[in-house]
């Protein structure tokens, strides 16, 4: 059997961002998965098994080799199944800058978005809000160098930091429903909005974007669950 | 190489992460000029470069710069010819950038804590989270390198256990890590520093013990 041909399984969830950078990547290649669905507060045997190092989602199983981490998976996908389209970009500077920005988003921004919910005080809310927001004002300057007027960062197509990015957005929109302000809009992030609806409508991403209002309802359940620290 | 190829490398000779991207360069034999970095009074040329982090390393190729240590070594592999720094198969490019990333993501983070930080237990749990990442390295490591037997991408990242790790420890008065608690880590790390490239980028041992010792003492009030 080609390695194309072998079979694929993704463990993940739903609501994950990271889970849906692997299946966006999947999508994007027409490769035919088995999606296998962790629940919420407990962890496979499967899992702990093809990830015993994280013990996260996701992880691509590709016949019996586990994948982990999200972009690496979406670098592996890449790679294995080779036609067209392509996710990194064909040179190698614009794959740095691609790498670049999604190290960026994943230890520096989404963090902070992490720690909004769990913000002990409004202080200390406000302090994330204005630090996811610095962010998005950085992103929006490296969409305009990035795409050089195309609608994604990828250019005419979606690519690997649009992926990166992208997954972030049904959560993004879920800080904005629960904190009443706008952080990503026409007036404050305009290339960053067309972007994002480019994105969200694009085939690969539209079947598997969660919806933002069962991620709210996902995350007053998480919030229930497990009070502020 | 054409000789119209201009490559800068923004750092400083201690940085266990700009020594990545020098190993890298040298590996694939580049020309390249070292600009020293003060990083008390960074340059406006390091500034202008990153402004996003403001720090060291940054690749400069043709003026157009590249930061993050893990991105500078996969650009510099992609960008020039020889020998290959990380694997082609896509498995074992994937394995590469996941222990590279677990180096990054595991092993500094708590090094750090368990060096540096204020809190006594605190301090401990970064001991813990220490000796964990290295049992996982320690069974990990199968051949002469990670990459088999010839350094590659997760050899360079965990360069810093073998070289700067013992230093630290001897500065703050640790013994986390040690020839009998990881001999097959020992081992590499005999290797790996003699490695004819590394032996060349590796810093003075002194100067950075005084380091070690300046800036972080400070920071354990309780010792």
């Amino acid at each position: 059997m080609s390695k194309g041909e072998e079979e694929v399984k993704l463990l993940g969830a739903w609501p994950s961002p990271f889970v849906l950078r692997a299946r966006i990547a999947l999508n994007m290649k027409s490769v035919r998965y088995e999606f296998l669905q962790e629940t919420f507060g407990s962890k496979s045997q499967l899992l702990l098994q093809s990830n015993p190092v994280h013990k996260k989602i996701p992880v691509l199983i590709h016949g019996d080799k586990p994948v982990c981490e999200s972009l690496i998976i979406v670098e592996y996908i890449d790679q294995v199944w080779s036609s067209p389209p392509s996710i990194l970009p064909s040179h190698p500077y614009d794959r740095a800058v691609a790498r670049f920005w999604a190290a960026y988003l994943d230890e520096k921004w989404f963090p902070a978005m992490k720690s909004v919910q769990g913000a002990k005080g409004e202080e200390e809310r406000k302090a994330l809000m204005q630090q996811l927001e610095e962010g998005l004002a950085l992103m929006e300057s490296a969409y305009h160098s990035v795409s050089k007027g195309k609608p994604f960062f990828g250019g005419d197509r979606v690519g690997y930091l649009d992926i990166a990015f992208g997954c972030y957005l049904g959560w993004l929109r879920v800080i904005e429903s629960f904190s009443g302000l706008k952080l990503l809009d026409h007036a404050k992030t305009p290339g960053l909005a067309q972007w994002a609806q480019a994105f969200c409508a694009h085939d690969a991403v539209k079947p598997v974007m969660p919806e933002t209002d069962k991620l709210i309802e996902f995350a007053k359940v998480l919030m229930a669950k497990a009070p502020p620290k | 190489m054409a000789s119209n190829q201009q490559v800068k490398l923004l750092g400083v000779k201690g940085s266990p992460f700009v020594a990545r991207a020098e190993i890298a360069l040298k590996l694939k034999g580049v020309q390249y000029e070292f600009i020293h970095e003060s990083l008390s009074n960074k340059s406006d040329l390091l500034l202008k470069n990153n402004p996003v982090h403001k720090k060291v390393p940054v690749l400069l190729h043709n003026d157009k710069p590249v930061c993050e240590s893990l991105v500078i070594v996969e650009y510099i592999d992609e960008a020039w010819t020889g020998s290959t720094i990380l694997p082609s198969d896509p498995y074992h490019r994937a394995q590469a950038r996941f222990w590279s990333k677990f180096v990054d993501d595991k092993v500094f983070p708590a090094v750090f804590k368990a060096a540096t930080n204020p809190n006594e237990k605190e301090r401990e749990q970064g001991g813990e989270e220490l000796r964990e990442s290295l049992k996982i390295l320690e069974n990990e490591l199968k051949g002469k390198f990670f990459n088999g037997d010839s350094i590659g991408l997760v050899d360079i990242a965990a360069l810093f256990i073998a070289f700067w790790l013992p230093i630290i420890q001897e500065a703050v008065g640790l013994d986390l890590y040690n020839s009998e608690k990881y001999p097959k880590l020992d081992k590499w790390g005999q290797e790996i520093m003699n490695h004819h490239v590394v032996k060349e980028v590796l810093p003075d041992r002194d100067p950075l013990l005084a380091f070690f010792k300046g800036r972080f003492r400070s920071n354990t009030p309780s010792k």
